[in-house]
């Protein structure tokens, strides 16, 4: 090794950080959107679609305050630190406006805490982690889906008739399913005072050993079975399920499983009569959600999955509460965006001020199998605000500002 | 749960262990004869799983899922002879890193291969047509196919038993496994023989694939889950034993098995749910029998290989034009806030690069001069990072007193593991420092109250002024080229020469009085004191911390980096860190297929710049000169 050959080195790399630098046009409204799309395509691929359709109908509409809205998006490459490198490229490179996006827990948390320390505007579109509005919620943090409280308390209805008493739990390890369960395990006390939680698993995300869980769960003899488990491990655990006649005399009661991204791969082996919350695209009858589905077919010739509508919700939240500011100011932002109304493929909803929540809700209804694929069928839509606790509650989750 | 119950789990826990035998047998046999670790081993169960769905949607009935079975199979086992004929063929006589990068890079390849032909979504088979139903034992339904499974290992396990035992291909596995340079000098086809192992093996883990189709969806992570589970079953049973492989799939399998069928229970008062154990056990076990078995539960000591590649050139401290042209760079980076007014993203790309470089220096100061590879460094980085973490968020204590503590933690993290992981060599040292990185990582991932589990923790920002982008920076350089000093200065030590030692002639090093045992453990510790460093400045450059930056890719991301740069040089893993980063960073946006990217660069690396980037330049630097006498 040679003083030339290291000098060389270390000067090519300075030379390319320093011409990484670009300056930022101001013709456009830059949302900076970044997203783990290489790890969960499933579900960020119709999302960018439904970000791509919103983007266009702002735009045909004349832009928001005069100006195009133009999204740049990030992979996030599915862990903290280089979604907080992405973050930070967005807006000291880019020059974007707002930061938006992200779907998995510890990124959407991480993320919150860089739009904190550097004070960039930031709505969560994905992440489903109570904490984020809540133990760690910060002010220049938004969320638009409803969170995994949220989800849990929807399903309670259905926990409560079902009349089963001996509940089995079944959860993904990792911060999500852990906290489903919790929550799962407080509503009941409230609800159904005399149930009891008679087997719990928990099995590693995405290396579910099946067979075992299936068998460990049988042996408990439950009679309602609380699932949050989804993608793939769901698959094996409810085909294993059915061969074995775990669901035969079992209620279940499931998180998301009504969601297509989950829903269309079980295909032909879709238990039936299991309570879900999901999303029914075949089924809703309104007019803004008729408008949004022909627009989307006709534009990507399939049909919209639940990313979709949370994409596109995310751009036009994005344009009505930047328009309704008048600037991208973050300040203004905030202050806009607390209270703001926004009109999505769900019917309108509102972010709350107390702690930043979007008042979307989910569907919820029951499983059925309808020529060969999975359908949600006696659904009904519940609205965020008819499930999230009061604003007394709320304060005390929450860290003042 | 009762005795049935119990049984029934054991039942469950057969089906699971096959597929994990054949799986490792195959590893083993391909470790046994070409001494290589093949890292891409588990792509060729996923790619056989989903060569499966193929046959079996494309074709449909009974012919598409069984004869997909042996199609798959035998379509894996082809991939394999071209894998070893275009890349593997060329590296036997390079070090054993430059084989284990290859395999790496030929993963990377693989996986992205995988998403353009089959896209990005779980693909689940249809169940086995005959064979959908269950049969009632002990009063309980078991699936019909879980029987067929059950059968399969041991008929594999008999198979390859009696090929090894009794065929001609089987006495030179063997003879290949005992001595390979004496079976070539006997005028064995070497090239023929290598070419048909790792054929075999290959199938063997494409039929292993294929075979979970109706039970398991096929996924992009497969590769690595199943790589890792490989890895543990054959170093559990000893590398290059058959029917120790078999003996480890069960055993795993069935403490698995058996956790989830206790489930939650009461421990001491507590609720203990046993179910969350599954997340580590195989890494428990692995290290538990390590510790006490350091060559496998069936294993015995790797024979010896007699031409282990050049040796390396000795060490020699800079002279006077480096340390000068070092101390202008050094000063160039230092000036980087100013230069870089009008593109602060360079001086957060900037602050990346340097805590990497710090982390793959820590690794390679263990890897190069002591001679120990380590798989599992980032548990060290972890544990600095999350003790920074802990001291800010959870303590109270200030930036200063919570950088101390990380190389404090990340050290005495070091001075644990590397006790037992020193007293081991080759790849039973690293699959050891791999269990225990796992291990690391699954505290840090499950302890909810004092690491945040799988969301980490939050609000981790420097003080003043190291707060500002360039501060930040400006915080990485000072405590990155301070901690690349002090290991520049070890390994110049007397102490470092006794490491080296250690490393090229353990012996000879013991006989003149040097304890090759405690200076490679000293090494380990100061190793893991400056991993621990490098992960204060992450969790302070990020704000937070999570249980990835523990976690086997981030390990695998320090084996690239060090390799990338040349292992046999000083400069390497600054080279190697700073390319690593910097690409991943650009051409992750450029492309989709960024990861093919990197492996194909890796590769060309591996087979045509066998040093890294900084042996390539050294050649070059060695041939010039050569040309004008």
């Amino acid at each position: 090794m040679t003083a030339r050959i290291r000098i060389a080195a270390f000067a090519a790399a300075a030379l390319t950080l320093a011409a990484t630098g670009a300056s930022a046009a101001d013709d456009t409204i830059k949302i900076g959107e970044l997203n783990s799309y290489k790890a969960i395509p499933a579900f960020l691929e119709p999302y960018s679609k439904g970000m791509e359709l919103a983007v266009e109908e702002v735009n045909a509409a004349g832009g928001v305050l005069g100006k195009p809205l133009e999204v740049i998006a990030r992979d996030d490459g599915a862990t903290p630190g280089d979604a907080v490198r992405a973050a930070d490229e967005l807006v000291a490179r880019e020059g974007v406006d707002v930061l938006a996006g992200t779907f998995l827990s510890n990124i959407g948390l991480a993320v919150s805490e860089y739009a904190k320390r550097r004070k960039v505007f930031f709505l969560a579109s994905e992440p489903l982690s109570d904490k984020l509005t809540w133990e760690n919620g910060n002010r220049y943090t938004f969320r638009l889906r409803p969170s995994t409280y949220m989800q849990v308390a929807m399903l309670m209805d259905a926990v409560e008739q079902s009349g089963a008493k001996r509940w089995a739990l079944v959860y993904p390890n990792y911060e999500y399913g852990t906290s489903a369960a919790e929550t799962f395990k407080e509503l009941l006390k409230e609800r159904v005072p005399d149930a009891e939680i008679v087997s719990e698993q928990a099995p590693p995300l995405r290396k579910i050993d099946a067979g075992a869980v299936v068998q460990a769960i049988a042996d408990s003899n439950p009679d309602g079975i609380f699932n949050v488990l989804f993608a793939g491990d769901l698959a094996q655990f409810v085909r294993e399920g059915q061969t074995r006649g775990l669901f035969d005399e079992t209620a279940v009661v499931s998180l998301l499983t009504g969601e297509p991204e989950y829903l269309d791969p079980l295909g032909a082996d879709t238990p039936t009569g299991w309570a879900v919350t999901g999303y029914p695209w075949y089924g809703i009858e309104t007019s803004a959600h008729d408008a949004f589905l022909v627009a989307y077919r006709d534009k990507f010739d399939t049909y919209p999955r639940l990313g979709s509508v949370v994409g596109y919700s995310t751009i036009k939240a994005l344009a009505a509460g930047i328009e309704k500011a008048g600037s991208t100011d973050t300040e203004a932002l905030i202050k806009a965006f607390e209270g703001l109304q926004v009109e999505t493929p769900f019917g309108e909803i509102s972010f709350r001020p107390v702690d930043h929540q979007s008042t979307l809700g989910a569907y919820v209804g029951s499983l059925d199998l309808v020529d060969g694929k999975g359908r949600m069928v006696d659904f009904r839509y519940v609205a965020g605000d008819e499930v999230l606790p009061d604003d007394e509650t709320v304060r005390k989750l929450r860290p003042a500002d | 749960m009762t005795l049935d119950g119990l049984l029934f789990q054991a039942l469950n826990g057969l089906a699971q262990a096959s597929t994990l035998f054949m799986v490792a047998a195959g590893l083993s046999l391909v470790f046994g004869v070409t001494r290589i670790v093949n890292l891409a081993h588990g792509s060729f169960m996923m790619l056989g799983l989903y060569a499966a769905w193929s046959f079996a949607t494309a074709i449909g009935g009974v012919l598409g899922f069984w004869g997909g079975l042996v199609a798959s199979a035998l379509a894996i086992a082809l991939l394999g002879a071209v894998i070893e004929i275009l890349v593997l063929r060329r590296l036997y006589r390079a070090p054993e890193l430059f084989q284990l990068l290859s395999t790496f890079a030929v993963l990377l390849v693989l996986n992205d291969a995988a998403l353009a032909i089959w896209g990005p979504e779980d693909l689940l088979g249809p169940r086995a047509p005959g064979l959908t139903g269950a049969v009632t034992i002990l009063g309980r339904r078991f699936p019909s196919y879980d029987l067929f499974l059950i059968a399969v290992g041991p008929v594999v396990l008999l198979g390859l038993h009696l090929l090894v035992t009794k065929s001609r291909f089987g006495r030179l596995i063997r003879a290949a496994t005992e001595d390979r340079e004496m079976v070539a000098a006997l005028g064995v086809n070497q090239a023929l023989l290598f070419t048909a192992v790792f054929a075999l093996a290959a199938g063997l883990a494409g039929f292993a694939g294929a075979v979970q189709l109706p039970r398991q969806p096929a996924t992009l992570t497969l590769d690595l889950d199943v790589i890792a589970d490989a890895f543990v079953v054959t170093v559990v049973g000893g590398m290059g034993s058959l029917p120790g492989a078999f003996l480890a799939a069960i055993l795993i399998a069935e403490i698995k098995a058996l956790c989830i069928g206790i489930g939650r229970i009461e421990l001491f008062g507590m609720a203990v749910n046993v179910s969350k154990f599954t997340l580590v056990a195989e890494f428990v076990v692995m290290a538990v029998v390590l510790v006490i078995r350091p060559y496998g539960l069936l294993g015995a000591p790797p024979a010896p290989v007699r031409a282990p590649g050049e040796p390396e050139a000795p060490l020699r401290p800079a002279s006077l034009p480096l340390r000068a042209a070092a101390l202008v760079v050094v000063a160039a980076l230092a000036m980087l806030p100013v230069a870089a007014a009008d593109a602060p993203y360079a001086l957060v790309l900037g602050t990346d690069i340097l805590i990497a470089v710090l982390f793959a220096a820590s690794l390679h100061f263990i890897m190069g001069p002591a001679g120990l590879h380590s798989f599992g460094h980032a548990a060290y980085f972890g544990l600095g990072a999350y003790a920074s973490a802990i001291a800010v968020t959870k303590l109270g204590l200030g930036m200063g007193p919570a950088m101390f503590l990380a190389p404090v933690a990340g050290g005495l993290g070091a001075v644990l593991f590397g006790w037992f992981c020193v007293r081991l060599s080759g790849v039973y040292l690293a699959m050891l420092t791999l269990a225990f990185a796992q291990i690391v990582w699954s505290i840090l991932y499950q302890w909810e109250d004092v690491t945040g589990g799988s969301n980490g923790l939050f609000g981790v920002w420097p003080a003043a002024p190291f707060d500002s982008r360039a501060g930040t920076y400006l915080l990485a350089l000072a405590v990155t080229v301070g901690g690349l000093l002090c290991l520049r200065a070890v390994v110049f030590s007397p102490f470092g020469y006794a490491m080296r030692a250690g490393r090229d002639s353990p012996l000879r090093a013991e006989a003149i009085g040097i304890d090759v045992v405690r200076i490679h453990w000293f090494a380990f510790i100061l190793a893991g004191a400056a991993a621990g460093l490098a992960g204060a400045l992450f969790a302070f450059a990020k704000g937070s911390v999570s249980p990835e930056i523990a976690s086997i890719a981030k390990s695998v991301d320090g084996l690239a980096m060090v390799l990338l740069g040349g292992i046999q040089s000083l400069a390497g893993p600054i080279v190697g860190a700073t390319a690593f980063t910097w690409l991943a960073d650009t051409v992750s946006r450029l492309t989709d297929y960024w990861r093919a990217a990197l492996g194909g660069i890796l590769l060309v690396i591996v087979l045509f710049l066998p040093g890294g980037i900084m042996g390539g330049m050294a050649a070059l630097s060695r041939f010039k000169p050569r040309r004008a006498r």
